[in-house]
């Protein structure tokens, strides 16, 4: 690189590392997309220039639901095959957050500290990130409808990451999920190496159709309704087009004997070449089980041993908000992200399993990073909670619409408790609690960010960037 | 007495919480103790005009929408023209709403032929421009009474004389972002952008909807077409919530 590159890449890394400093200092907040932002206009071609220092390689993880939690298990999993790794941490995904991470951990000189680029990215900045970094492994996880208000539609999501393919390097590896219909029509064409992952069986499956918000019913390529022998999550499972035969292909990658204990995590066998390797993970859900198996097939794309994947996905704590358990004055409450329609259902379901009578705190906000369209609300099953649920506190900028509808899933007014004010609600839910109760906190993912600030300055919780 | 509603393409057309219209048209009609049938027309399924009196079609992508178009216009359509002659309840959101009119031109590939129930026309000014997203609010035109919720429409319907907007939209973009019409009405048609879950924050809709289906089977004289009024309470508040977060403010709710 000429000299005046070089001091142009020196000054944007420490342009980067004072901002993260000084946001950090004046509490402006966690310091992982203004640095970047910074860096990035100082050197445009900083994240290019500084991934391709790192030895091992970047990994990229993208999709709808898990990212985080994927990238987190990952990185476990690399820790503990003795890798240095620069990661996303914060969950910032926007290019931005990736020229962060990096830039925080460069040396003035442009030298990396870490040999593998870990990075969870938003579904739009797919294309993007994959031009700059030119990533060793790409992870894609899922596409379900989530924030059509950003995003327009799904199929405009699977035209961006169409793009992003036609430009990933023939040598890199595609991780994908191929019980996702959608994702795996758009991985199918490519040339390169390829890490198909999937689940043989799902417990609670048995004769599970199509929710009301499965996004993929009609084929990708002929217009068909898929036929489905297995259905898993939302719109992913075992199917077959009876028009022109596309179908789900046998992964390299499968998760068998998959065992859910409610809220308190998840076992499994994942076999891949010929070996098996017993998994065990604190991470409620089923969806919890695609994404440690999703990492698990980056971790043996990247050449991991497999004693090494499954220490690392058994270390994998959960991510801030994501099955996170908080103290609520001496009683525990589990905080479940649920921002879209097919999580939203895993996640009643995974609460109706571990308890038979719960009390539930659901905090719904309308922000842009929440999706500001609520319209989903109608989409999810909540008539799961008709016949169990002991009470439910809604809270959030739209909790009426949150009361609404819980009364036409068939809930009397008598179990719907509204309160706008987020530490009311959950001084009111705690109040329902009988000993040795657990309270299920179901959020958007800003209202979540407000419930754990009001549970920080209650001590319940550490600030996500110390995470 | 009995409501029968036909809820077409309920796989296809599902795009923004749709589903909840048709739960709240039949949880509204069995407060009052009305027995509800549903009935659901997926692609190929042929429509009986005379077995139902509500029809509701919700709103789907571009693809979804072509698959449903030739199937809504071919296999359905004659039946749905003649319940809508013969005064049945059709309410359409968005892609259905475009479907009902006469034609809808996509950004790109070849004009959608729609039924013609209501006299407009959509189209798509060009990929690369701006989409109608946000929450809205709309008077009706006449009684005044209060609609919100939420649009995100590509398309620009412009209407014909044959139909006459369901009101004006005082916060959002509505129709075509030009005339601030919302929706459009022909007897007991009504096509709207106001996507998803409109009918739960807006009960009048549904009961407007609920009262003109059990008046096409038992008529005026049978006597309870009148319906009974519910509380909605949680409608109202919920309403009330959404206009605020629109912008609006100082309305009253009916």
């Amino acid at each position: 690189m000429r000299a005046w590159g070089r001091m142009r890449e020196a000054a944007a890394i420490a342009a980067a590392r004072l901002a993260a400093s000084l946001s950090r200092l004046t509490r402006m907040g966690g310091g992982t997309t203004l640095p970047g932002r910074i860096a990035a206009a100082i050197s445009p071609g900083l994240v290019a220039g500084l991934s391709s220092r790192l030895a091992r390689g970047v990994v990229l993880i993208s999709g709808t639901n898990g990212k985080t939690t994927t990238a987190r298990s990952l990185a476990e999993i690399l820790e503990a095959a003795g890798l240095a790794v620069v990661h996303n941490r914060a969950g910032a995904n926007l290019l931005s957050g990736i020229a962060t991470a990096l830039a925080t951990h460069a040396t003035l000189r442009g030298r990396m500290r870490g040999e593998v680029g870990l990075f969870e990215v938003d579904e739009a900045t797919l294309p993007a990130a994959v031009a700059a970094t030119r990533p060793r492994v790409v992870v894609l996880l899922n596409l379900f409808r989530d924030q059509l208000d950003r995003y327009g539609e799904i199929d405009l999501v699977a035209e961006r990451w169409r793009r992003a393919l036609a430009v990933l390097p023939p040598e890199s590896t595609l991780v994908y999920n191929a019980d996702d219909p959608l994702v795996a029509d758009l991985c199918r064409d490519h040339a390169g190496p390829v890490r198909a992952f999937g689940l043989e069986e799902a417990p609670l499956s048995e004769g599970r159709t199509l929710e009301h918000a499965a996004d993929a019913r009609y084929c990708y390529r002929c217009g068909r309704p898929y036929e489905y022998t297995l259905v898993t999550l939302g719109h992913m499972g075992h199917y077959r087009c009876p028009g022109c035969g596309a179908a789900r292909a046998t992964p390299q990658v499968c998760a068998r004997g998959v065992h859910l204990h409610g809220a308190d995590g998840a076992s499994a066998t994942i076999v891949a070449d010929g070996t098996a390797i017993p998994v065990s993970t604190v991470l409620p859900g089923l969806y919890n089980v695609y994404d440690v198996t999703a990492a698990a097939s980056a971790a043996l794309a990247l050449g991991i041993a497999p004693a090494a994947v499954g220490r690392g996905i058994a270390a994998t704590a959960p991510a801030f908000g994501r099955g996170e358990r908080v103290d609520l004055g001496g009683r525990e409450a589990l905080l479940l992200l649920a921002k879209n329609p097919a999580g939203f259902n895993e996640v009643l379901r995974t609460v109706l399993l571990a308890e038979a009578s719960p009390v539930v705190l659901i905090a719904i906000n309308d922000l842009i990073a929440d999706g500001r369209d609520i319209s989903w609300l109608w989409d999810v099953d909540f008539e799961m909670l008709r016949d169990s649920a002991r009470a439910v506190v809604v809270t959030g900028l739209r909790a009426e619409d949150m009361a609404l509808r819980l009364k036409y899933a068939g809930l009397g007014a008598e179990r719907v408790i509204v309160e706008r004010d987020g530490g009311g609600a959950l001084d009111r839910a705690r109040s329902l609690l009988r000993e040795g109760e657990r309270l299920y906190i179901l959020p958007t993912y800003t209202a979540m960010l407000h419930l754990r600030r009001i549970l920080a300055r209650r001590g319940a919780v550490r600030g996500f960037w110390k995470d | 007495m009995e409501l029968r509603i036909c809820h077409l393409y309920p796989d296809l057309l599902n795009l923004y919480g749709d589903r909840g219209n048709v739960t709240t048209l039949v949880r509204r009609a069995q407060w009052r103790g009305i027995s509800v049938r549903v009935i659901e027309a997926r692609l190929d399924d042929p429509v009986d005009p005379d077995a139902s009196d509500l029809f509701f079609i919700g709103g789907g992508e571009d693809r979804q929408q072509r698959l449903a178009a030739p199937d809504l216009r071919d296999v359905k359509g004659p039946a749905l023209r003649e319940a809508a002659q013969a005064g049945a309840a059709i309410l359409a959101v968005c892609g259905g709403y475009q479907l009902l009119g006469h034609y809808y031109r996509p950004a790109d590939g070849p004009d959608l032929v729609g039924l013609g129930v209501l006299d407009l026309h959509t189209v798509h000014p060009g990929p690369g421009s701006r989409r109608i997203i946000g929450n809205i609010v709309v008077r009706e035109a006449g009684a005044g009474r209060i609609l919100v919720g939420f649009e995100n429409h590509g398309g620009r319907t412009h209407l014909g004389p044959g139909a006459r907007p369901i009101g004006t939209a005082i916060v959002g973009s509505g129709n075509n972002g030009q005339d601030r019409g919302e929706g459009a009405v022909w007897r007991s048609v009504y096509g709207t952008y106001l996507h998803g879950p409109l009918l739960p924050k807006n009960p009048w809709l549904a009961d407007e909807l609920v009262a003109a289906a059990l008046r096409r089977r038992y008529g005026n004289t049978a006597g309870g077409v009148a319906l009974e009024p519910l509380p909605d309470v949680e409608e109202n508040r919920a309403a009330a919530a959404a206009a605020g977060r629109a912008g609006a403010r100082g309305l009253s709710w009916h």
